[in-house]
């Protein structure tokens, strides 16, 4: 079967590539754009590594087929610093210790980000809730949570 | 390599004429968070996946001019909790719908894809049951309804016939004093599949029952309406022994499997007890609490 041809943007750019009409976006954006920074862990939806947003919605990518990419608008963990400047969530992970291995960690910032833009200011509770769908296998989650919880206060601030 | 090909059609009528054609070669793909696992397990492997989400129909959420809710297939769980009014009317099937696994899940998942997966568990599908919600189906012979409880056929079985697709579901208008909950039993607080899950949806006026269904699912091969259960409600002020027959209709009920979730006993046990808990959160919010 010939490969289909994709036009999407990632990150803010325009990109295309061919995709197998059965692969997952998790497999396009790792092995057919390099764009390694997304893990993945379970490969079936329960373990949030390969989290992205596709036009704007959080979603796993392993449970994405490539071509549903075609006309969309992808973010991966590659376009959350600016240049050289780091998210704010990308500093507070690395200030206050919010990993160990780091594969979980592209997409426990993902999910931090989704759970902020619709809530910057959420309780703990909230917090353990929205990041419920990301699993660290270090079990540092007490450490991610207050990572997120500082960065909410610094961006609240900033804002 | 995989010989399958991906078709994302813009018109209904071209996903059927597609989808009848391929003759049980195809899959239908909303969300995608049942059926990519499927295939990467190697459970399925479609010569034909159609990708039903640029199909206005499926992925819209209406509200006719004669009341009540029309919700595509198609809509994820995530759309479906930003909608303004939705969540007020129907609380207790939004729950049901927002329980389904994370946050990434709910990006993508639908209470389409849940019905049509079959599982006994599901969690949107008690709640559905419960709403006295009405699906629309077409298929190469046209259109057709069925009340959603018809649509399990067993544990991944449906009764839609081959080449036909589920459409929406149709939710009726809501009287004054009416509400609906849904609960499940799991022994976590979230992502875990139900153990039990009971949906209730109730009308009070002056206190008194009106209206009542309650829907009960992961204790039987499909999810059941629990008719006897509505009918001990219906015409009581929900005192103890009203309640404690619904309870025990839901309990007699009950067809479930031992596994590693629970035993026959356990399920059977916390069916009576969902439905009382259940229905005194219906009953506050049809009160106007919350």
């Amino acid at each position: 079967m010939a490969k289909t041809h994709i036009s999407t943007s990632i990150n803010g750019e325009p990109v295309e590539f061919l995709a197998d009409p059965g692969s997952s976006l998790l497999d396009a954006l790792r092995n057919t754009l390099g764009l390694t920074g997304t893990k993945e862990g379970c490969g079936t939806g329960d373990c949030g590594a390969c989290s992205v947003t596709v036009d704007g919605r959080l979603v796993c990518s392993c449970l994405v087929l490539a071509v549903e990419a075609e006309g969309a608008e992808i973010a991966t963990i590659e376009g959350m610093a600016q240049g050289e400047a780091l998210h704010p969530l990308q500093r507070k992970f690395l200030e206050m210790a919010a990993l160990q291995c780091g594969i979980c960690t592209p997409g426990v910032l993902i999910s931090a980000r989704a759970l902020l833009e619709k809530n910057p200011n959420p309780t703990e509770t909230e917090v353990r809730f929205g990041l419920a769908g990301n699993l660290c296998r270090c079990t540092g989650y007490d450490k991610i949570v207050r990572a997120v919880m500082e960065a909410a206060a610094e961006m609240r601030e900033t804002v | 390599m995989t010989d399958i090909r991906y078709l994302a059609p813009r018109t209904l009528d071209e996903a059927v004429a597609a989808f009848a054609a391929a003759q049980g070669a195809a899959r239908i793909l909303a969300g995608g968070t049942d059926l990519l696992v499927q295939m990467r397990a190697g459970v399925v492997r479609p010569g034909l996946i159609v990708d039903i989400k640029k199909i206005g129909e499926m992925t819209e959420i209406v509200e006719p001019p004669e009341g009540g809710f029309r919700i595509g297939a198609a809509v994820a769980g995530a759309t479906l909790a930003e909608h303004p009014r939705f969540g007020k009317v129907w609380p207790g099937v939004l729950e049901a719908i927002n329980l389904i696994g994370s946050k990434q899940v709910q990006g993508r998942a639908s209470p389409g894809g849940n019905l049509c997966n079959g599982s006994p568990a599901g969690d949107s599908v008690p709640a559905m049951v419960a709403a006295g919600a009405v699906v629309t189906i077409q298929g190469p012979g046209g259109r057709r309804t069925l009340p959603v409880e018809a649509v399990p056929a067993g544990p991944h079985r449906t009764s839609l016939a081959p080449g036909e697709i589920l459409v929406s579901f149709t939710l009726p208008p809501r009287p004054a004093g009416s509400s609906d909950a849904y609960l499940r039993m799991i022994p976590r607080t979230e992502m875990d599949i139900a153990v039990v899950g009971l949906g209730a949806s109730l009308t009070l006026q002056g206190g008194v029952v009106t209206a009542a269904r309650i829907g009960l699912g992961a204790v039987a091969p499909t999810v059941l309406l629990v008719e006897e259960a509505g009918k001990a409600l219906i015409g009581s002020r929900l005192d103890d022994a009203a309640l404690e027959a619904a309870a025990a209709a839901c309990r007699a009920a009950c067809r479930p499997i031992d596994d590693k979730r629970g035993t026959i006993a356990y399920r059977t046990r916390v069916a009576g007890v969902l439905l009382k808990r259940t229905v005194a959160i219906a009953a506050a919010r049809a009160q106007g609490g919350n």
